[in-house]
């Protein structure tokens, strides 16, 4: 599955991707040089903590970043063929909209506000219908009805004169999904999908999305603080952190050879049964805010490992594997003895045993200081 | 059930005391009304005469009894002045009132909608700062002021309307409706204000909410987001306001029609009050109170039925 | 949108400031006397001998709309305070009590909102003889409902907030919860309504004299000059301007202050 991606075409590629919140004085990357790419077909996900910009950059995607924000620097290119390829980082208000809902569509994370209560569903789903594919009423509504059947809802016809309060959350996250596929795009972001839905829930949703993927080879982009989601759902994995990508690679690698520290942190944070009974591991301290965001690495006020030159430099993101990058000085340093992967994993478990440790300090002072 | 069973008490409640203080209002004058009325020349014949007329000679409980029991029929009794029905009387002012504050009303929100939509879609811009203050004016110019300026302005100066001579609709629509432009824009005016401040505010909560990115993202223009999306949903907290207005244009009326010696209501009341007419003022109080108490009940009942979120529950 | 929110308060204080100085200067000093009449010199354009004209009845305009100001004050105050009162009495109980007594003075006071104001005002004014008096307690009747809503919602808001727990845990009389615990955090919604009340009491007495039944002659009062300035809006159409200005004006200057408090109060609330 790996070996194939390289040969399939790019349908998204971000480069060197740079947002700003426009302030009074200054100017805050919110986003920070992040480079992403998802093939035909692929499923990327994006994970990270809340905070650190997972959100922001997959509105990016779609040109529809907050008043407050702007992008300043680096490419965001979309197409289905490299000769049709655009940069939705230059167009128009008008050219984007034409883009939007066509060709990438997106999934939002709360269904229960994201559809409009006084507009039926019918309505909702055949507007983008009617609008990018010039559907008559009656072409839009049988499409819909399709697009019921497709998402896995029950009684499609009855639906469409339906307003959305009528609906339980899984439903209308479902209409939600029925919405983002109507014109069949190529790409579909989906941000935190699953995140406001019970867990039985959240399963039958992925299982949709699982669908619409092998049927139509959409490419996916799936956004989530979940790594058991991601790790479900995901040909590759990027992860953010403080704006900026700091690990990226398939998910063998992130769940079998996690190189960075925060990736580390994070695997250690995940329950399973085999730890029952013991502290979970949590990564201490919280992302840093915008203006907290220094030139060096941003991690490494939190990092068990941080050295001098972290808090100076940001470090680079470097292969460590083979389409396994990961931007740590201390992983770098340690590339040199490249393949030695049983090493490295050790590290990581040793890792996060004093991760655990700190952890528990960071509780007790953060307690004290209350 | 529950919330209609509920309205309909305070409804019932509400009337009750209006009813209460419409009644009580004319029986807490300290001394005898008939005296009152009549002065203190009157000799004892004549007081006696009154009191039997306004029923002042009974007691209290089995007044107001007798007066609820008339009411409800739509029996006010006699005018003192006119020696007419009052009913009579006010129905033959309906034409005129009613016809002014329908007018102000279709005037106010034909006018208020689309300053209110512009308003929100130039947040923060030059319209958007124009009609912030225009509305300030609107609240704090008193209609009648603003009636006697139309009168100077398009009346006395540029001669469009002649003002002052009301002609009933039963003769000539078209002056009739000539003859009352003028008052229903001046009534309309501070409504317009209410509502371009209610439509503005509104909008803008709603194009914060999480559905208007969901519009944006399947590719829709900023003008269909405003117009379907936004609109549908803020337009409906607005009819309440327009029914609650709908009540104010006809007290407003009672002002203006003075301005522009309209023969509505508002004249018969003030003739009535100066002539301590006292059967002619309870009806008319009455009947314009429980009229706009039961609009504002329709219009509270015609939101909920609007609103597919409450109506489908 | 700063500059705005402070934009509001301080024209408000401004204008209010300028109807505060004119009915100062007013008690000590008017060009002319406010009722002193000259046939002669009846329904004079502005000059520099009447800089706003004269009436049907020669008197100097400026000096009588000057001496309105204190009339639309004395009203606008006193029918506050009327409404400010007994607002606060039935507000604090409704919403400290509670319970039936809640339920009953709501319904009274939705009651009383359900009629439409002017024409409460109305019938308040045809029970008696117009005067100024009633008129202020007409008025003063009308602004009840607001205070006594804006009131009952603070309470309710403060009575189960933690420092009131804490407060009567350790001993502290109703007295004492209502007025020294509950009444500075609600203040400033209070000041707010009494701002907006006071515009809403300066337009009602307008209408009031301009219809004839509120202040009589000879008290000089805004609305009645309205009401005369009609009849010679041919001959005199300056006459009609003044005074209905400075209404106009008065309501702007309450309705921006009120507006500026309470956005002033938002501002606070979300700053922490």
């Amino acid at each position: 599955m790996v070996g194939n991606q390289v040969e399939r075409q790019k349908i998204l590629d971000i480069r060197n991707l740079r947002i700003e919140l426009k302030g009074r004085r200054e100017r805050l990357a919110v986003v920070d040089g992040v480079s992403l790419s998802v093939s035909q077909g692929e499923t990327l996900g994006i994970v990270g903590e809340s905070g650190c910009g997972k959100s922001v950059l997959s509105l990016s995607m779609l040109g529809l970043l907050p008043k407050a924000m702007e992008i300043n620097g680096g490419e965001i290119w979309y197409g289905e063929r490299e000769d049709e390829a655009q940069p939705l980082h230059l167009l128009k208000p008008k050219e984007l909209r034409k883009i939007r809902g066509r060709e990438v569509a997106m999934v939002f994370q709360d269904p229960m506000s994201s559809l409009n209560n006084s507009l039926t569903i019918g309505y909702q789903v055949t507007e983008g219908l009617r609008l990018h594919l010039g559907y008559s009423r009656q072409e839009a509504a049988a499409q819909a009805i399709e697009l019921f059947r497709k998402v896995g809802l029950a009684r499609p016809e009855k639906l469409l004169k339906e307003y959305p309060h009528q609906l339980s959350g899984g439903m209308r996250q479902r209409v939600m999904i029925a919405i983002a596929i109507a014109c069949n795009p190529g790409l579909l972001i989906a941000d935190e999908p699953t995140t406001a839905l019970d867990v039985t829930i959240q399963a039958q949703i992925l299982e949709v999305m699982r669908q619409i993927r092998d049927q139509d080879g959409t490419s996916i982009v799936l956004i989530s603080h979940d790594l058991g989601l991601i790790a479900e759902m995901c040909d590759r994995i990027a992860v953010m952190y403080a704006g900026r990508i700091v690990e990226e690679g398939s998910v063998a690698d992130i769940f079998d050879r996690p190189r960075h520290p925060y990736t580390i942190g994070l695997l250690n944070s995940i329950p399973s049964p085999s730890h029952k009974g013991h502290r979970l591991h949590s990564i201490p301290g919280a992302v840093p805010a915008l203006h907290e965001r220094s030139v060096g690495c941003n991690f490494a006020p939190r990092c068990q490992y941080a050295m001098e030159c972290c808090r100076i430099e940001q470090p680079k993101l470097s292969p460590v594997g083979f389409g396994h990058t990961t931007s740590c000085f201390l992983v770098v340093e340690e590339g040199v003895r490249k393949g030695d992967n049983r090493n490295t994993a050790d590290r990581a478990e040793g890792t996060g045993e004093v991760l655990y440790e700190t952890s528990v300090a960071a509780e007790g002072t953060g307690a004290a200081s209350r | 059930m529950n919330y209609y069973a509920r309205r309909l008490v305070t409804l019932f409640l509400t009337v009750l005391f209006v009813v209460v203080l419409t009644f009580t209002a004319f029986r807490i004058i300290p001394g005898n009304p008939a005296l009152a009325i009549l002065g203190t020349e009157a000799s004892n014949e004549q007081i006696a005469l009154l009191e039997a007329k306004l029923g002042t000679d009974r007691p209290l409980l089995v007044q107001f009894g007798h007066w609820l029991g008339n009411a409800a029929l739509l029996d006010f009794g006699e005018s003192l002045r006119f020696s007419e029905p009052v009913l009579k009387l006010i129905v033959s002012r309906v034409p005129v009132t009613l016809s002014l504050a329908l007018l102000a009303l279709v005037i106010s929100v034909c006018t208020a909608v689309p300053l209110g939509i512009l308003a929100a879609k130039s947040h923060g811009k030059k319209w958007d700062a124009l009609i912030s203050i225009g509305t300030q004016f609107g609240l704090a110019i008193p209609s009648f002021w603003m009636g006697i300026i139309l009168i100077l302005v398009f009346g006395l100066t540029l001669r469009w309307f002649s003002v002052s001579s009301y002609v009933p609709w039963s003769e000539s629509p078209i002056l009739a409706l000539k003859s009352i432009v003028l008052p229903a824009v001046a009534l309309a005016i501070p409504q317009i204000a209410v509502i371009v401040r209610y439509l503005r505010t509104t909008m803008l909560e709603q194009l914060n909410l999480d559905y208007v990115r969901t519009a944006r993202s399947k590719g829709l223009s900023e003008r269909s987001i405003q117009y379907i999306h936004v609109l549908k949903n803020a337009l409906l907290p607005v009819i309440t306001i327009v029914g609650i207005n709908f009540g104010e244009l006809l007290a407003g009326s009672l002002v203006i029609e003075q301005v522009f010696t309209l023969p509505g209501f508002g004249s018969l009341l003030i003739t009535a009050i100066g002539n301590r007419d006292y059967p002619l003022v309870q009806g008319l109080v009455l009947l314009i109170a429980v009229t706009v108490i039961i609009i504002n009940f329709i219009v509270d009942l015609s939101y909920r039925w609007l609103d597919p979120k409450i109506r489908l529950k | 949108m700063r500059i705005n929110k402070s934009f509001s308060l301080v024209l408000g204080s401004l204008f209010v400031g300028l109807l505060l100085v004119i009915m100062i200067i007013s008690l000590f000093y008017t060009p002319y006397g406010e009722n002193v009449m000259s046939i002669t010199e009846r329904l004079q354009a502005p000059g520099s001998a009447h800089w706003l004209g004269t009436d049907n009845f020669g008197r100097d305009v400026l000096s009588r709309i000057m001496v309105g100001a204190q009339t639309a004050f004395l009203v606008g105050s006193i029918s506050v305070a009327i409404g400010l009162t007994c607002g606060f009495i039935v507000g604090t109980l409704a919403g400290y009590v509670g319970g039936w007594v809640d339920e009953l003075l709501m319904r009274a006071t939705d009651a009383l909102l359900a009629f439409p104001g002017i024409l409460l005002a109305l019938l308040l004014v045809s029970i008696f003889k117009p005067n100024m008096f009633q008129t202020i307690i007409a008025i003063g009747v009308l602004s009840v409902p607001s205070f006594a809503r804006v009131i009952r919602s603070g309470v309710l808001q403060h009575r189960e907030a933690d420092y009131v727990r804490a407060a009567r845990g350790i001993g502290a009389g109703h007295f004492n919860v209502i007025f020294i615990q509950i009444l500075p955090n609600i203040i400033s919604s209070i000041i707010t309504t009494a701002a907006l009340s006071f515009s809403t009491a300066i337009l009602v007495e307008a209408a009031l004299s301009y219809l004839g039944l509120g202040v009589q002659p000879p008290d000089p009062s805004w609305g009645r000059m309205l009401n005369e300035a009609q009849g010679y809006l041919n001959k005199a159409p300056w006459y009609a301007l003044a005074p209905g200005l400075l209404i106009t004006l008065s309501v702007l200057g309450f309705n921006l202050l009120g507006d500026g408090i309470r956005d002033l109060r938002d501002n606070v609330n979300r700053g922490g």
